[in-house]
């Protein structure tokens, strides 16, 4: 069974003249110790996925329709009181940027003291023994020193191993991390996201890895939803999607790697941006964009199809398999 | 620490020197001196005569050495009328000042922050817009019209509160004799307190509503959240801390000014202050007395300051005061 099952899930943001949709009838799986890549442009949708999971979309933001069904309990449709119970206990969070993440007037020790008191029955001497063993399962050096220290006397690659020993002191079942290096130095980006590999792995912790970055995404997850305007578009296991993808979209994303482009040539970017939520286009929303859109496309909705071992919402899909499969015999 | 500690104490002290120099520019220019010393009946030689005994005839420089001089060694000149040494004269009028700044303090900081908090948490509840209603019409109302007011009907209708003058004190130290002591001194603190406090109060309570609302926009609060992190902790630890750092310095600097803001309040309510003094020395064109007046006041304005810089650099710790002072 999976540990974590969301159906037609719809996030609306209430603005003063409109009502706009920033999470269009997503629906996916997560099974127990998974790890799951959301990959999309920015403003696709990516972070309210993560955050909706949590039930923490604030206002003007709601969840309009649809489940979360966690570990059997609906996520959409749980008390204030059950959600404390659950977040940062059951399912725990990594922000992007460790530099605003932790509260600037309390020491490392209070911050992660409160979060072990706010779901266990602890002494403060019992929890501090306890973050004491998780800073040291992050490689950080002299925990107990750290303790009491502020955050601002930290590195930013400290504070966010500081960050994912935090996800981890009550272990969780899954770990939502959105973009958890970004706001990294790039010297220490494989770090970190290697650690948290490693401590979901040796932990059996599930993990929705969301990221701008498809080579990150191949390294770490065994899934991956691509995302455009609020909606999937295309998921399947990470493998397939990296080296076969079906949506033109993900092709785009894909040619857009660094890796792809010939040193002394311009990266190839998708033209054109996504689409704000106000101006979401009829019929795919990614149709402007793309280079083999027909009529059809400008007018309909695709609906999502299984197609050679991924699902993806495409209408053309299979006119472009073939196409490909032509050029390359 | 030492090293800002100096370097805050150099900043005071350039801050005195102009206020000393502001001062006795003001005391060269506000009238003649010797009107209030001989009178009328003079003749113009004995007049010469008394001009260069006391000095007067010196250069503007040379005279404001002298003043500063005697300043230091706490000579501010003397009062024409009270014909004593014009800082006694204030001193035995601060205390009572004090006594009303710190009512109106503790009236201003005790609800203030549960009301700043509360219409940050709920702004959109009833109660928060009759909050927020009330604050600015509090901000738009004159004092004199806010304290007449308040004797109208606490002291005139209700008959509940006296309307003047500090009733029953008891002295405790030197010229210090405290309201605080007996039931009659409170009722009489009363009325000035709040009044005094009504102007500061609604800023106070917008400045906190503002901060606190931002606070809880942060990350590291969406992120307590994320943890599970109760409300209550949310709201009282980790948004109130961070609301409250700038709010130090801010509500600092108000507390300074409101010594000047007693003016009005004293006078209305016939509180034995120096503000009601000021006021009677201006009538008596009493020059020594409001000279050594705007001093005093210009000093309790940069010690408090000078305090208040220190205590936001020991509550914050991402001021290295060790550091600042390099
Ligand atoms: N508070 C809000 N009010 C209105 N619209 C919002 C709000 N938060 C997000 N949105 C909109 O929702 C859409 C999706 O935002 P989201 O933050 O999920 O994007 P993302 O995929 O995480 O992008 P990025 O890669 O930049 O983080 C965007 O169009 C954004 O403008
Ligand atoms: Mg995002």
């Amino acid at each position: 069974m999976s540990l974590l099952s969301v159906r037609d899930l719809t996030v609306k943001f209430a603005m003063r003249d409109e009502t706009v949709t920033a999470l269009n009838q997503i629906s996916f799986d997560l099974a127990k110790g998974e790890r799951l890549g959301i990959v999309g442009e920015s403003g696709a949708g990516k972070s309210i996925t993560g955050f909706s999971l949590m039930n923490l979309i604030s206002r003007p933001g709601f969840i309009d329709q649809g489940q979360i069904l966690f570990d059997g309990d609906d996520v959409a449709r749980m008390s204030d009181k059950e959600l404390r119970t659950m977040r940062g206990n059951r399912m725990a969070m990594i922000f992007q940027d460790p530099m605003v993440t932790l509260n600037p007037v309390l020491t490392i020790g209070q911050q992660m003291v409160e979060t072990l008191r706010a779901h266990r029955k602890l002494s403060r001497a019992e929890a501090e023994q306890i973050a004491i063993v998780k800073l040291r399962e992050v490689y950080i050096p002299s925990p107990e020193e750290r303790m009491n220290q502020y955050p601002h006397e930290l590195s930013g690659g400290m504070r966010q191993r500081i960050i994912i020993a935090m996800a981890l002191l009550l272990d969780p079942q899954l770990i939502i991390a959105d973009e958890p290096t970004t706001a990294l130095d790039v010297t220490i980006q494989a770090d970190i996201m290697e650690l948290l590999l490693e401590l979901c792995q040796s932990n059996k912790v599930g993990l929705i890895l969301i990221t701008h970055d498809l080579g990150v995404v191949s390294q770490m997850t065994e899934r991956t939803l691509v995302m455009y305007a609020g909606r999937i578009i295309e998921a399947g296991k990470t493998r397939e999607i990296i080296n076969d993808p079906q949506h033109p979209y993900t092709q785009g994303l894909i040619n857009a790697l660094p890796q792809q482009t010939l040193p002394g040539h311009k990266l190839k970017q998708i033209p054109g941006a996504m689409p704000s939520l106000t101006a979401i286009p009829a019929g795919c929303p990614f149709s402007p964009r793309c280079q083999y859109a027909v009529d059809h496309c400008r007018s309909t909705l695709p609906e999502v199809v299984q197609y050679a071992g991924v699902e993806v919402a495409c209408h053309e899909v299979n006119r472009l398999h073939n196409d490909r499969l032509e050029q390359s015999a | 620490m030492l090293a800002y500690l100096v370097k805050r104490l150099f900043q005071a002290i350039a801050v005195m020197f102009a206020i000393s120099l502001v001062s006795f520019a003001i005391q060269d220019n506000l009238g003649d001196p010797l009107r209030e010393l001989v009178g009328q009946s003079v003749s113009d030689e004995v007049r010469q005569q008394l001009r260069d005994e006391l000095g007067l005839n010196d250069s503007f420089l040379q005279q404001y050495l002298r003043f500063v001089g005697n300043a230091l060694q706490g000579d501010l000149g003397t009062s024409y009328f009270f014909k004593e040494p014009a800082l006694d004269v204030i001193l035995k009028k601060l205390p009572a000042t004090l006594e009303l700044v710190f009512g109106a303090t503790v009236i201003i900081i005790g609800l203030s922050v549960p009301l700043g908090v509360y219409t940050a948490i709920k702004p959109n509840s009833v109660a928060s817009r009759i909050i927020m209603g009330a604050s600015i019409i509090g901000i738009s109302v004159p004092v004199f019209l806010t304290a007449i007011l308040m004797i109208f009907v606490f002291s005139v209708e209700l008959r509940w509160l006296p309307s003047f003058g500090r009733g029953d004190i008891v002295p405790v130290w030197g010229y210090w004799s405290t309201n605080f002591a007996t039931a009659d001194g409170w009722t009489h603190i009363m009325l000035p307190s709040v009044a005094l406090a009504s102007i500061m109060l609604p800023l106070f309570v917008r400045l906190i509503r503002a901060e606190m609302m931002e606070t809880l926009q942060s990350e590291y609060v969406k992120y307590a959240k994320a943890k599970g992190i109760h409300p209550g902790r949310i709201y009282f630890v980790h948004a109130l801390k961070n609301t409250l750092l700038p709010v130090i310095t801010v509500g600092g600097v108000q507390i300074g000014t409101m010594v000047a803001y007693t003016i009005l309040t004293e006078t209305v309510f016939q509180w034995p202050g120096m503000g009601f003094m000021f006021l009677e020395a201006v009538n008596r064109v009493d020059t020594p007395l409001i000279v050594a007046y705007l001093i005093v006041v210009g000093f309790i304005f940069v010690v408090t300051n000078t305090i208040v810089d220190l205590i936001y650099g020991l509550v914050n710790p991402t001021v290295n005061l060790a550091r600042m002072g390099a």
